[in-house]
């Protein structure tokens, strides 16, 4: 092994990388907040709506779970402009991260919704809760619990596979990897602590995820 | 310009035998390295137990793009030339030894202590216990999860176009430059993935429901 590693050149670009670090961060909380939105109201028409509001957000969830998240990445670049919506990589990556995870959330949410006892919501409107508060209080927040785990693995998931809008070269973590090494030819050495960052940001959004479960999420001890 | 006809719908539509060969032999590779992880990870060594928890983690909690990159490049270091397919290959197997070990993992934990209990006490060892008595078990539990983590594995081989392995997003692509016809091209080619995941899920569903009767 005569390989001389030369990682001085990679955290010269220290300030390439925080940059891309921070967008990526950026990128994922604003399609983790986005997509919660889609999952709940998509759960919600799913369980309330008429049929074909029903069959509609069917066939999206499927489409969206058998496709690789790539192509649906060049679907909205490359492909809406052919409809007349032109987007920024940025735009389209953040577009792409939402629908995607929203498919992924709906199914979640669902679950989470389904498990809730019907008795517990009755109990709700015989305390005179009004619809609103029987919805956030006595189903959203259980349903939640519920799946919390699940649904913040998806988020985490949804951070890492972030990095593949690098192919439409939208300014993240991953695009700014490739323009240091294309640059300096240190491939390995910028890779390495890149995936270095990824990681710290994944421990760092479940300590996030964990800390708002223990402060919002938390149930009432049980006796 | 090159215009988009009959030639190039067949060049994308046989480039998918190189998707599912990759997804073969990630889904081979993962298989082997998930069943030795997931053996580690419920090992009695806690030694093994934490070995396996840290590749999991590892390979959880980092971008499988990276991962890609870096079965690419790692051969390198050590004076080895990778071609894309290999790169390609090793990484996707590695990924998935890692995701199905942990999901196997769980299924062998489900099988109840009794059985593990009952069959020391016929005077079984733990090769025997794990051949005969536990991993069969194991199987029944484990199929719905592993089936939707193939789904998973298949999309995922879209990513090795990105270190230049020619399979059907590649050469997706590849048509997509000389002919520019974005929306039918990655249209077909989203199509095509479908046909391939759609049943699979499907089936996994189905599996899930099924043996969600049969142990109520």
């Amino acid at each position: 092994m005569n390989y001389v590693f030369e990682f001085s050149q990679v955290f010269a670009a220290w300030d390439e990388l925080l940059a891309g670090a921070l967008r990526t961060l950026w990128l994922s909380a604003i399609s983790m907040v986005l997509g919660l939105a889609v999952a709940v109201l998509g759960a919600l028409a799913k369980a309330n709506g008429p049929t074909w509001l029903r069959r509609i957000i069917d066939g999206y969830i499927e489409v969206i779970r058998n496709t690789p998240f790539l192509i649906q990445i060049f679907m909205v670049f490359f492909g809406l402009p052919a409809i007349g919506l032109r987007l920024e990589a940025d735009e389209a990556a953040l577009l792409a991260m939402v629908i995607n995870v929203g498919a992924y959330g709906i199914e979640i949410i669902r679950a989470g919704v389904e498990s809730i006892p019907k008795g517990q919501i009755e109990a709700g409107r015989a305390l005179g809760l009004r619809p609103l508060q029987i919805f956030r209080l006595v189903v959203l927040k259980p349903a939640l619990q519920a799946v919390y785990p699940s649904l913040t693995s998806q988020f985490i998931l949804l951070m890492l596979n972030s990095s593949v809008c690098s192919a439409i070269a939208a300014n993240e973590l991953t695009a700014a990897a490739n323009d240091i090494q294309a640059r300096n030819f240190r491939s390995f050495e910028v890779y390495f602590v890149v995936t270095a960052i990824y990681f710290a940001m994944s421990v760092m959004f479940w300590g996030i995820f964990t800390w708002i479960e223990r402060t919002f999420l938390a149930r009432p001890a049980s006796r | 310009m090159r215009s988009f006809g009959t030639n190039e719908v067949w060049f994308i539509l046989l480039s998918v035998r190189w998707t599912l060969l990759l997804s073969a032999a990630a889904f081979a590779g993962g298989a082997v390295g998930g069943l030795l992880v997931a053996l580690m990870r419920t090992s009695r060594f806690a030694w093994l137990r934490w070995a396996a928890i840290g590749y999991i983690k590892l390979f959880q909690g980092t971008p499988l793009l990276m991962q890609l990159f870096l079965a690419f490049f790692v051969p390198g270091i050590f004076g080895i030339n990778v071609d894309p397919w290999g790169a390609a290959a090793i990484g996707l197997s590695l990924h998935a030894s890692a995701f199905l070990g942990e999901i196997w993992r769980g299924c062998i934990e489900v099988v109840p202590q009794g059985q593990w209990e009952a069959s020391s006490a016929l005077g079984l060892r733990y090769w025997r216990q794990m051949r005969h008595i536990v991993l069969p078990q194991a199987f029944r539990i484990a199929i719905p999860p592993t089936v939707g983590f193939l789904v998973q594995l298949i999309k995922a081989t879209s990513l090795a176009s990105i270190i230049g392995f020619v399979e059907i997003t590649r050469a997706a692509q590849v048509i997509n430059n000389a002919t520019f016809q974005p929306f039918t091209i990655f249209g077909l080619v989203a199509l095509t993935y479908f046909v391939i995941c759609w049943p699979l899920s499907l089936y996994g569903r189905r599996m899930e429901q099924k043996l969600a009767l049969a142990t109520r």
